[in-house]
């Protein structure tokens, strides 16, 4: 078993839930209760990871972390180490190739707090900001739940690419996903079989504990 | 001095309606100022302006001496900076605080000590005792009701906006709060503008009447003056006078104006400025029904006619009189037992003149 790539992965999925919690709230809030016209096509951009093969996402970005790049060099001219092909790199083409699936299940949850207690909220002198906070955050734990949930097992799950933008260093940017291919290439089934099950065996725990959470809880608040 | 509150907003939604209202408040301290009109009026877009829920396209309004709208100075401020009470329909509890937590929702500027004692005072005024930690689920309407007012009033607010504050719950328990809630907004000594479309509600909890129709104000006045003499007959109309017809001026003459409808000729006080034509509007209360030779009595108007309908109303029997013009009167069951009322019956309307009430048409 390949350990080192399992607690890549693991630290990789738990980093990139992380990134996409702070940055999934914000944008899903803005999604949710926006009136510009041009929504749509923040919309768009969002949801491109779902349909893009994982190749083409996967060939952009490396193109965009290139050490020819403004952003590689300038990645290197702070950290002294280029960004294509190293963890942080991997991080961020995790953060976005999972994005619609940690925004899409906050907006939809957001979406569907009835209007009126935000009103309420608000004529109670409660800023914008904090009656997201205190109403609408609380009362979409479950769809914020599957977000997250949601957003870790892709990481841990991806593929195409981890394989375009991080190589395959192992320690740096070999994950599970990638040693199981490995393993099989080098004709070692026993150990593929293992990993695979590992993998098969942590996704189902998770989202079986997600779904059985949320049909258990009658009264969502009672868990905040 | 200036009105506490001046509302001259406008506001119009794709698809083309168009609200505008235009009413005031007179002075601060307690009043209740009821909008009124059927649903579609624009009632409900007139309270969302006021909480700035709704920005208006044209006009202004102010409140206590703050402007918190004007669109000409592109000026709006937001529900958070009105300090209001806004209670809607649903009453929006938030269902994952508990009663208390409800109360002190928007007390957020108050230290912990001022923010218990007044949960405190709210739950004692309210007869909320003992219920402080449910859940908004674990509560009937009727206290739903009241957590609600209670955190609509928690930060003291310059206005107070009701929109229909009884419709959620039962007709018994409506009956009881109507009452109940007038004398709380007395003592709580706060201008109230309140929705609503049922009639005996703005009649029992009202002071003034604001009367909406089509996005417009109609008429705004003391409330039973509106109610007594409305100025046009949409007004009559949704007042719920129940006849309303036009009629031509004969004479007028010492105070008194004879008005031709059809083959009739009814006296009336003279309201001043008639045209040639006048609506003509009684209330069927005021309508009293004879049989066969009419006897000596004081009022002015006596009316051949005939049953046209007879419907009962609760205790209540509801005529439709075909005196040359439908004629709606209000009799109870027993004196249409007593007089062997029947359909196709003739009959004599008596009215006295100082019940029919004359609008001004041309």
């Amino acid at each position: 078993m390949d350990w080192e790539a399992i607690r890549l992965s693991l630290r990789l999925a738990a980093l990139t839930t992380l990134a996409l919690l702070a940055l999934g709230l914000p944008l899903a809030h803005w999604l949710a209760f926006t009136r510009r016209r041009w929504k749509f096509l923040v919309e768009a951009v969002v949801g491109l990871p779902l349909v893009l093969p994982p190749t083409v996402l996967g060939f952009y970005l490396l193109v965009a972390m290139g050490s020819r790049s403004p952003l590689g060099q300038a990645w290197t001219a702070l950290t002294g180490h280029p960004l294509a092909f190293s963890f942080e790199g991997l991080l961020a083409a995790s953060i976005l190739y999972s994005l619609p699936f940690t925004v899409q299940p906050f907006a939809a949850a957001f979406a569907a707090v009835d209007r009126g207690l935000v009103e309420a909220s608000w004529c109670l002198g409660v800023s914008r900001a904090r009656t997201f906070l205190r109403v609408v955050v609380p009362l979409s734990w479950a769809g914020i739940l599957t977000g997250m949930v949601l957003s870790f097992a892709h990481t841990l799950g991806e593929f195409g690419v981890v394989l375009m933008v991080g190589g395959d260093l192992p320690g740096r940017t070999r994950t599970v996903s990638i040693a199981v291919f490995d393993q099989v290439q080098a004709l070692d089934y026993a150990a593929a079989g293992r990993t695979a099950l590992l993998l098969l065996g942590v996704s189902f725990t998770v989202l079986a504990l997600v779904y059985g959470l949320r049909r258990a809880q009658r009264k969502p608040w009672t868990l905040i | 001095m200036d009105p506490h509150l001046t509302c001259a907003a406008e506001r119009r939604f794709p698809g083309g309606t168009h609200v505008a209202v235009r009413f005031g408040i007179p002075a601060p301290g307690f009043s209740v100022t009821v909008l009124f009109g059927p649903s579609g009026s624009g009632k409900t877009t007139a309270l969302r302006l006021l909480a700035g829920l709704e920005r208006p396209d044209a006009g202004r309004i102010a409140c206590g001496g703050t402007v918190w709208a004007d669109a000409a100075k592109g000026l709006h401020l937001p529900p958070q900076a009105r300090n209001l009470g806004f209670l809607s329909q649903a009453y929006d509890l938030f269902p994952h605080l508990s009663l208390a937590a409800n109360l002190a929702y928007g007390l957020g500027d108050h230290s912990a000590d001022a923010r218990r004692t007044r949960v405190a005072e709210l739950v004692a005024l309210l007869g909320l005792e003992g219920l402080e930690d449910r859940h908004p689920a674990q509560l009937s309407g009727g206290q739903r009701q009241r957590v609600a007012l209670g955190r609509a009033l928690a930060r003291r607010p310059a206005l107070l906006l009701l929109d229909e504050p009884l419709s959620a719950l039962d007709r018994p328990t409506q009956l009881r709060l109507r009452r109940e809630l007038r004398d709380l907004l007395r003592r709580l000594d706060v201008p109230t503008v309140l929705v609503t479309h049922d009639r005996a509600e703005a009649l029992q909890l009202g002071d003034r009447l604001v009367v909406l129709d089509g996005g417009r104000v109609c008429q705004e006045g003391e409330i039973q003056r509106v109610f007594d003499r409305p100025t046009d007959p949409a007004v009559a109309r949704i007042l719920g006078v129940e006849t309303v017809v036009l009629g031509r001026v004969v004479e007028v003459s010492g105070g008194l104006a004879t008005v031709a409808v059809g083959e009739a000729r009814l006296q009336a006080p003279d309201p001043g400025s008639l045209g040639v034509r006048a609506y003509v509007c009684i209330r069927g209360e005021d309508v009293l029904v004879e049989r066969g030779e009419p006897g000596p009595s004081t009022a002015r108007n006596r009316l051949p006619a005939r049953i046209a309908a007879l419907q009962p109303e609760g205790p209540l029997v509801r005529l439709t009189l075909d005196a040359g013009f439908p004629l709606e009167s209000l009799v109870t069951r027993q004196a249409c037992a007593d007089l062997g009322l029947a359909e196709g019956e003739a009959v004599t309307a008596l009215l006295k003149a100082s019940a029919i009430h004359l609008i001004p048409h041309d």
